[in-house]
């Protein structure tokens, strides 16, 4: 391309989109749409993850430490934990502050009060890194020498990666359908386009116009389209975004989820759009025009 | 120079529009190919343009064989042509300037070479004070010379103009006729596609006559209800 008809490519550009009203108004609508539709699966995906990150966090293994052990003998057992592949953390809870905690959950429950610690154990309270490992974990940690018994909520644990799985493969899977078919209803929207200006076109190959200088013209239009479009679908979404998560937030039922800011989520969210945007408006335009630059 | 060497043409659908035809166009000449509707003009345009491919036979024009040309090399070829059409076919869209620009543009002219190669082409065609004007605002003779200059503007061998004046009335034809005579008197090639007859007469030039795919008769003269009254 010469340097000098960059700036004729880009004027012929924005001049087909305001020229083709109709065609620039129904493409932006519908990459926009599309763009939306996406953008909201993704976020909602984000959040599962978020939550369900949060919800393995709390997935507590509890390792009982042999009775006959000392304290000191019970606390030497902690770097021995710490070292196995996969734990998080390990943190020592004595029999008197078990105790506490227990009777702390029963405030009401004059019974529990007076219990001695001793019917208790000492315990290590661990985390893992990874639920998907947490098997190998448990046995490595029940092969520990002084660790008596292990409690771990392996069928919870399950669970979460079950549904971060299903949810991770929905929404891969949603993001690529909706991905080829905004491509396909924008390349036949420029389509339509196109086929309008196919005299245009015909024109242009006659007096020796090459394929790269024809087709430059559209692939500005459908990048400044993809970009406009992209820009529609960020403030949308944002507005969308917010009003959910304000929803979500005064919604007594609904306190168990944590919405993320989208303060903290805009930059990849208008990154995604606009990368997205321009890659459906230029592969629609190319696509579209490819069939009338035979010769 | 035009060179076609018992050329052939046989459509997908079986219809042989031309049948061996040989003829040679020298640089600087100004022919008319003559004939009825039907009789394979139009194909040898379509030929000469690349848009189609000959069955059979050779075709040269300003140094590339169409017979066997690339796909890369065909908007090169065409940058050697300026076609014009009876139909005009200028984008409604752009003023008579941008027709014209964005014919410069295709070639990678600069932006200078534009600038001034276009304000002198409009005065060659007489349309200096409608550079701003849109196709829709001009009347048919004054698009078939914006047309003209489209031909032209980028100074090309060879012009070849397909019916140029069905769509004009005889004052409006015999002016583009003789713009196109004054332009071959500047050393471009010209192609006169046509059936006028009266406007053949009047130039006495070279006449090529078509009649069923095969040359029936190449000489200097008339043209007179399909036959031809020759000089040479």
């Amino acid at each position: 391309m010469a340097r000098h008809n960059f700036g004729y490519f880009a004027r012929e550009g924005l001049r087909n989109m305001f020229s083709h009203g109709f065609m620039t108004f129904a493409t932006i609508g519908i990459t926009v749409a599309c763009l939306l539709i996406m953008g909201t699966f993704t976020l909602v995906a984000v959040n599962a993850d978020a939550n369900l990150r949060d919800l393995e966090a709390e997935n507590e293994i509890l390792a009982y430490v042999d009775e006959h052990y000392t304290e000191g003998q019970a606390k030497a057992l902690q770097a021995e934990l710490e070292k196995i592949p996969n734990v998080a953390s390990a943190t020592y809870i004595s029999k008197e502050q078990a105790m506490e905690d227990f009777v702390a959950n029963y405030p009401d429950e004059a019974l529990f009060h007076n219990l001695d610690p001793e019917i208790l154990r000492d315990r290590y309270s661990i985390h893992v890194e990874d639920l998907e490992q947490q098997g190998a974990t448990l046995r490595a940690i029940d092969a520990v020498k002084g660790i008596d018994d292990i409690t771990a909520y392996e069928e919870v644990a399950d669970g979460f990666i079950a549904i971060r799985n299903v949810a991770t493969v929905v929404c891969v899977a949603l993001i690529v359908v909706l991905f080829v078919v905004s491509v396909f209803i924008t390349s036949n929207t420029v389509k339509l386009t196109t086929f309008d200006r196919r005299e245009e076109i015909a024109i242009m190959r006659m007096v020796g116009a090459t394929n790269g200088f024809i087709r430059w013209p559209f692939v500005y239009e459908g990048f400044l389209l993809g970009l406009l479009s992209a820009g529609i679908a960020f403030g949308l979404q944002w507005l969308l975004y917010t009003a959910v998560a304000q929803g979500v937030d005064t919604n007594d039922t609904l306190q168990l989820i944590r919405v993320l800011q989208f303060e903290q989520l805009w930059k990849p969210v208008a990154i995604t759009f606009a990368g997205a945007g321009m890659l459906i408006g230029v592969g629609g335009s190319l696509s579209a025009i490819r069939q009338f630059l035979r010769v | 120079m035009i060179r076609l060497k018992d050329v052939q043409m046989e459509y997908e659908n079986g219809t042989r529009a031309i049948r061996g035809i040989s003829l040679t166009i020298e640089d600087g000449e100004f022919v008319f190919l003559v004939g009825p509707s039907g009789s394979g003009k139009s194909t040898i345009i379509k030929l000469l343009t690349g848009e189609v491919e000959p069955s059979g036979g050779r075709i040269m024009i300003n140094g590339y064989s169409v017979s066997n040309i690339s796909e890369r090399q065909i908007p090169l070829m065409r940058r050697t042509l300026g076609i014009i059409f009876q139909d005009f076919r200028l984008i409604e869209k752009k003023t008579v300037y941008e027709n014209l620009e964005f014919v410069m543009r295709a070639v990678g002219a600069s932006n200078k070479e534009i600038r001034n190669r276009i304000p002198y082409v409009l005065q060659l065609v007489g349309l200096e004070k409608k550079v701003d004007s849109y196709p829709t605002e001009l009347s048919g003779g004054e698009q078939q010379r914006v047309a003209i200059a489209r031909a032209l503007v980028n100074n090309p061998d060879t012009i070849i103009a397909d019916e140029p004046t069905g769509n004009l009335d005889p004052e409006r034809s015999l002016e583009l006729m003789s713009l196109l005579v004054k332009i071959n008197q500047l050393g471009t090639t010209v192609v006169v596609v046509t059936h006028e007859k009266a406007l053949v007469d009047r130039f006495g030039k070279r006449v090529i006559t078509i009649e069923s795919g095969h040359v029936i008769n190449d000489s200097i003269g008339g043209y007179v209800g399909g036959h031809i009254h020759g000089k040479a």
